[in-house]
């Protein structure tokens, strides 16, 4: 994962950068699956080395495949993503160790979860779909609002001086 | 690329495995890994996938476009409709126990459509934003998917 990283940031070549990030989400799914993250694995694998990379092609295609010359150099927002990510892995130092049974999420609303009083035997969906339901219809909601801005942006509509040229 | 005869072959072979892994995974998430969202996005990467090889005018007979906005549309009613159904029933807002005699038959009841609406919206959105950068590509460029 670091060489695909470290490679993504020297290229200039897009076509390379988006081949090598759905490598990357590939990657990313394995660690998940190795972390017993199945259900976030396989969202993984499908959006992010999926759909994403197709959705990055035909963007690519709309555009020149070559990156342009950054037109200053990027000292500062270099120091602010060191910055923060140092930020980041000093508090990660603070969280518990992982499988820790002890650790405060699994004191708190965690063990009425596992008790499974809904009978499914797989936790995710129960605490997806049941549980956070509304949580779960906020989402689906967020996913319909993209689509219907993507369809108010990027729709044209059929000019009357030209027929037949577009379908829509 | 449509042109490809290994591309086309795997294509054909491949693309009903996959559209049955989606609804695998839709109607097995109960019990295994995935889920609505899941489904949704292999169903739509199933299509895209077609789209591809085929090409975009052949995936728009298959899935057309008044169908995939009104998949849009229609999940988030599906979802918010389990919701008002739990109230016609005497519950609150998104409470399944009130779906069935049986409150654990009425949970699992209310957790299959709400994943049915999860999945019918995130697949449309999915085909629909892959359809207008797609069709956007091909006015502009050369006709190579």
């Amino acid at each position: 994962m670091a060489i695909s990283v470290v490679i993504m940031i020297r290229s200039r070549n897009l076509f390379a950068v988006i081949v090598l990030s759905g490598i990357y989400s590939f990657l990313m799914a394995t660690v998940l699956v190795a972390m017993d993250a199945v259900d976030v694995a396989m969202t993984e694998a499908a959006v992010g080395a999926g759909i994403s990379t197709v959705l990055l092609l035909g963007a690519l295609h709309l555009c020149r495949s070559d990156e342009a010359k950054p037109a200053h150099r990027p000292w500062l927002p270099l120091a602010v993503s060191v910055s923060t990510g140092a930020l980041l892995i000093y508090g990660a130092f603070g969280l518990p160790d992982f499988n820790n049974p002890l650790s405060p999420i699994h004191q708190h609303v965690a063990p009425r979860y596992m008790a499974n009083e809904v009978d499914v035997p797989n936790v995710v969906t129960a605490v997806l779909a049941s549980f956070r339901g509304y949580d779960t219809l906020g989402e689906t909601t967020v996913v319909f609002t993209a689509g219907a801005g993507i369809i108010a942006l990027l729709r044209r509509r059929k000019k009357p001086g030209r027929d037949g040229e577009t379908e829509k | 690329m449509s042109r490809d005869l290994i591309l086309r072959v795997i294509g054909k072979l491949l693309i009903p495995f996959i559209l049955l892994f989606a609804v695998y995974v839709q109607f097995h998430g109960d019990f295994g890994p995935g889920g609505g969202f899941q489904a949704g996005v292999i169903l739509a990467a199933a299509i895209v996938f077609y789209a591809l090889i085929f090409g975009l005018e052949n995936a728009r007979q298959v899935v057309p476009d008044w169908l995939v906005e009104t998949m849009l549309a229609c999940g988030v009613l599906i979802y918010a409709g389990v919701g008002l159904a739990g109230i016609f029933l005497g519950g609150n807002y998104l409470d399944y126990f009130v779906l069935d005699h049986d409150a654990i038959h009425g949970q699992h009841r209310g957790i299959f459509w709400v994943e049915v609406g999860v999945a019918v919206t995130v697949s449309g959105v999915m085909l629909k934003i892959f359809y207008m950068f797609a069709s956007r590509g091909n006015l502009n460029g050369p006709e190579d998917y």
